[in-house]
């Protein structure tokens, strides 16, 4: 083989474009996600034909049409279902889930906390922009209270979930959240996603900048981001703000803002996780970022554990059975209890 | 004392106590007897709605029917010659269960104050006053007592002792048949293996009830039935829902793929996992989902991924699964879909029998959505019926609905043995894998069947995407454009209608084409129509009987034979479904006959409806 065509075989991102034409918005969220798993795909020199995305309903869901590879645009909010029974199948398969807000925690819900106890191996992908964008506009499960939309033009009283509480609630194995216009961080986060062996639940924030326009600049923009992110990086301390002059502390259960000048290193909270406890905390991060005081908003992986993926138990199980008893049809059909008409 | 011997050609027997007087243990040791001993056999228990209802009252009679006899038998039977009764409840329940001057075992343990109260009788009541029983040869005896007496020396505690009561009621029964212990001692002996003493009380009390009816003299006359002109062979007893299960795995089997079964448990097809789960080693894969919809949506997945995806559930599941259905039918893929009917809407009657989800197996989908439909016409059928669900659905690319109901699911009746050898097999194909200088993989382009390539992830050159919004007609890329979508709605219609040409042309079960009058039936309404159909021609009716097994697409030949008949009559336990789809089909003015109890229909119902029709 010369070098020439060891060079050519290297995939790019776009050979994991397909020759449909998105049809998101211009200027959607969804854009770089999907510019961020092709290049993240390019980089493992992923198989193509040895993938699958599945996803639901809603704007997010139409992302299997791009991807040059096996793809299912299933039905809303069931997209872990299909997957379930793929996984039962064909274990071997790079399986990737896309959903929304909106399909994953409304319509979806009961799926979503399934799937997550039961740790199949996929890469969750949750693209979270707080409102129901392919419905033109109206409220989502993640929407903040008082949300004024089409369908709540005096503001809505629900109050909304915290993705993340919610998935280290169903017992997930691997937690992390990123956002659409930081392509370094996701791309970090959708490495770790991919190696991680269970469900690995990313929760993406992803501007729709038609019917919710800025609902996370105060994270993602230069202006702001400084006193409202907190990047989490394995054994590093919580630091954050303009020039990190800011860490987080836990009096004993509670964490609280500090100078990082005022106390000592030693004292700052340092980022373990493999810690459940901690990661629970993490995940109760969620203050509005306008309110004094505020909590920093975490970034990153929160929670990785090492569980037996359901696939891998199912299939054990069956592989068992099948030394413990050898499948004979004529026995089954036959049964146990047997009289003979002469 | 030798007691005189009747013969007769057909008894039917119901056994009615409490949930906890053994009534199912009891009735189903009598029919593997009188099954050893080659009598013709049919059963259907009847269960109580509720799980534990409380001891004696009304709600907690189970009752278990079992028809045999020296003739071929195809139902459970009508109204029974004999009723065993272990309480009051009991005999309040199933008194109009019972035929005019039939027999009435009752055990007068359950008929003192205590129990007349539980079932809300007068407690002054007793059976000798009750004027009702007039027509009726009643036999009260002790069993509670007699039982306790015959295990005075055991050592056992009263709750153990009463509890072998049952072993007394079917000694008595055997005794009264002419049948031998050894099959139900053979059965105590494995049951309690181990437990010496419980095998010693049991077959005591059993050989006590036998001589009781030795020596009682009561009971004059022993009957006889002797073994039925059945086929020769191997046989054994299958409960419908049993049957399903042996059918998709041997469906799997031939087909040379996994079964993937992804379910909720519900009323009454739980049965079917329950089977399935203890036969992993048969390449099964039982996946209990969160919900309904969830357990369809695996099966679609797994299906996708190239395994045989069974879904099952009864009318309320469906309903929730009716979304994914319709994914099913744009994907294209195989999928088997069980539903064991029961009583509705809604809840309805959860552990009573009906055909009422027909229409919603036809129609119950938004959009232009057909499915096949197959019914099991028979306990046994059901084997045969699911194993062709699973023929079409893999060799057809397309979901199959599997329709049983609560009478065949959980009845039984003996099954001449098969192996595997008898049964055809299913040709699976896969799209083959492609190299990158091959053309392109076209995900929806059509075979002779009018089925598009099942292309398993994973598989070199095919990757493509599918989904639940219209698809181009050949490509299967998203197509919006207004004339690829009635292409695409034609398709799909002509690709299950095709499936008639490769199905049996519909038959006449019994008459000929010059009769008068056809009683056309469907699903689990086949043995009772038989046997109505079977007792009119001997009184010289000329009646006909088809019966329908695939209701969609329907055999190409039924319009021609409907319009040979002057009068077609249509039973069915709903009111009034087939029947809508016949007449609209063929423009017939086919006569519905319906019962909607969550009861089977009993064969003198139809005989004398047919009669009516006939006469008219």
């Amino acid at each position: 083989m010369t070098q020439e065509t060891i060079i050519k075989t290297k995939p790019k991102a776009q050979d994991y474009a397909t020759d449909q034409d998105a049809r998101w918005c211009p200027g959607c969220g969804d854009y770089s996600i999907l510019k961020q798993v092709q290049s993240v795909f390019a980089e493992l020199e992923v198989d193509r034909d040895n993938t699958v995305f599945i996803s639901g309903i809603g704007c997010s869901s139409r992302f299997p049409y791009y991807m040059n590879t096996y793809g299912m645009h299933s039905i809303h909010g069931r997209a872990p279902a299909f997957a379930a029974g793929l996984r039962s199948i064909k274990p071997g398969l790079n399986t990737w889930l896309i959903s929304g807000d909106g399909d994953s925690l409304s319509i979806g819900g009961n799926h979503f906390i399934h799937a997550l106890r039961r740790n199949f191996n996929i890469n969750y992908l949750l693209f979270n922009n707080e409102i129901y964008g392919l419905t033109k506009g109206q409220y989502s499960p993640t929407s903040e209270k008082g949300k004024v939309t089409k369908s709540t033009p005096y503001g809505s009283v629900d109050h909304p979930f915290n993705p993340l509480a919610l998935s280290m609630g169903a017992d997930a194995t691997f937690v992390a959240r990123s956002m659409d216009r930081d392509p370094k961080h996701m791309r970090a986060v959708l490495m770790r996603a991919q190696e991680h062996v269970g469900t690995s639940l990313v929760e993406i924030y992803q501007n729709c900048n038609i019917f919710n326009d800025g609902a996370f600049f105060t994270f993602t923009e230069k202006e702001t981001k400084g006193n409202t992110v907190l990047f989490l990086e394995q054994g590093k301390p919580l630091i954050f703000g303009a020039n990190n002059e800011k860490g987080i502390v836990l009096d004993g259960f509670t964490p609280k803002v500090v100078n990082v000048a005022d106390i000592a290193a030693a004292d700052l909270w340092v980022h373990d996780e493999t810690d459940r406890v901690k990661a629970g905390i993490l995940a109760r991060f969620f203050d509005d970022p306008s309110k004094e005081g505020a909590l920093p908003r975490p970034f990153g992986i929160f929670y990785v554990e090492k569980r037996a993926t359901y696939e891998s138990e199912m299939i054990e199980q069956v592989n068992k059975t099948k030394v413990a008893k050898v499948a004979k049809l004529d026995d089954l059909l036959r049964g146990s209890n047997t009289w003979e008409i002469k | 004392m030798t007691a005189v011997k009747e013969i007769k050609d057909v008894v039917t027997i119901l056994f009615a106590g409490d949930s906890g007087d053994g009534i199912q243990l009891t009735g189903g040791q009598f029919t593997d007897t009188a099954a050893l001993l080659g009598n013709d056999i049919s059963t259907f228990p009847n269960f109580p709605a509720e799980i534990r209802a409380p001891i004696g009252t009304v709600a907690g009679v189970s009752g278990f029917q079992l028809n045999f006899g020296s003739v071929e038998i195809f139902t459970p039977g009508d109204q029974c010659d004999v009723l065993v009764v272990m309480n009051a409840a009991a005999l309040k329940v199933n008194i109009k269960n019972l035929k005019q001057g039939g027999v009435i075992i009752a055990n007068t343990a359950g008929f003192d104050k205590k129990n007349l109260r539980l079932a809300k009788m007068d407690e002054e009541y007793t059976i000798q006053n009750d004027k009702k029983l007039d027509g009726y040869k009643v036999h009260e005896v002790d069993v509670t007592k007699l039982t306790r007496e015959t295990l005075e020396s055991s050592g056992l505690g009263t709750k153990a002792v009463d509890r072998s009561k049952n072993m007394f009621v079917l000694g008595f029964l055997y005794w009264m048949y002419d049948r031998p212990l050894t099959a139900t001692i053979e059965f105590i002996e494995s049951k309690f293996k181990g437990k010496q003493d419980l095998i010693d009380t049991n077959i005591k009390v059993l050989k006590a009830g036998y001589h009781y009816g030795e020596t009682c003299e009561a009971f004059p006359t022993q009957i006889v039935v002797k073994a039925a002109d059945i086929e020769k062979g191997v046989y054994r007893n299958v409960i419908g829902n049993q049957a399903a299960a042996i059918g998709l795995i041997a469906a799997a089997q031939k087909a040379g793929l996994e079964l993937f079964y992804g379910t909720y448990p519900i009323t009454p097809a739980s049965d079917i996992l329950h089977t399935l789960s203890r036969h992993k080693n048969f390449d099964v894969k039982t996946y209990q989902a969160e919900d309904e919809i969830a357990a369809i949506c695996s099966a679609i997945g797994a299906s996708y991924a190239g395994a045989l995806g069974v879904t099952a559930s009864s009318g309320p599941g469906i309903a929730l699964k009716g979304e994914a259905i319709g994914l099913a039918v744009s994907l294209e893929l195989p999928l088997v879909i069980v539903n064991v009917q029961r009583g509705g809407p809604s809840t309805g009657l959860p552990t009573k029998t009906e055909q009422s989800d027909l229409m919603q197996a036809m129609y119950g989908r938004n959009g232009e959505a057909p499915v096949p439909i197959i019914a099991a016409q028979s306990p046994t059928d059901c084997f045969d019926a699911v194993f062709e669900a699973c023929r079409i659905a893999v060799e057809h690319n397309t979901p199959v609905f599997f329709l049983s109901d609560g009478y065949i699911a959980n009845g039984s009746e003996p099954w001449k043995v098969l192996t595997s050898e008898d049964l055809p097999e299913i040709k699976t194909e896969f799209a083959a894998p492609r190299e990158e200088t091959d053309a392109p993989f076209l995900a929806y382009q059509r075979n002779e069947k009018g089925a598009r390539p099942w292309a398993i992830p994973g598989t070199k050159g095919l990757a493509h995407r599918i989904g639940g919004i219209e698809k181009d007609s050949v490509t299967g890329n998203i197509s919006y454009d207004p004339d690829n979508h009635e292409l695409m709605t034609k398709l799909r219609q002509a690709k299950v209608d095709k499936i008639a040409d490769y199905i049996p042309e519909q038959k006449l079960d019994n008459g000929s084409f010059d009769d008068k009058m056809l009683i056309l039936s469907w699903g689990s309404t086949y043995g009772v129509v038989k046997t109505a159909v079977r007792d009119l021609r001997a009184e010289g009716l000329s009646v006909a009987h088809a019966h329908v097994r695939y209701m969609n697409p329907l055999p190409k030949n039924l319009g021609d034979i409907l319009k040979k008949f002057d009068k077609i009559l249509m039973p069915e336990m709903n009111n009034g479904q087939f029947v809508k789809i016949i007449r609209d089909k063929y423009l017939v003015p086919a006569i519905p006959f319906n019962k909607i109890q969550g009861l089977p229909f009993f064969t003198k119902e139809v005989v004398d409806k047919v009669k009516e029709v006939y006469n008219a």
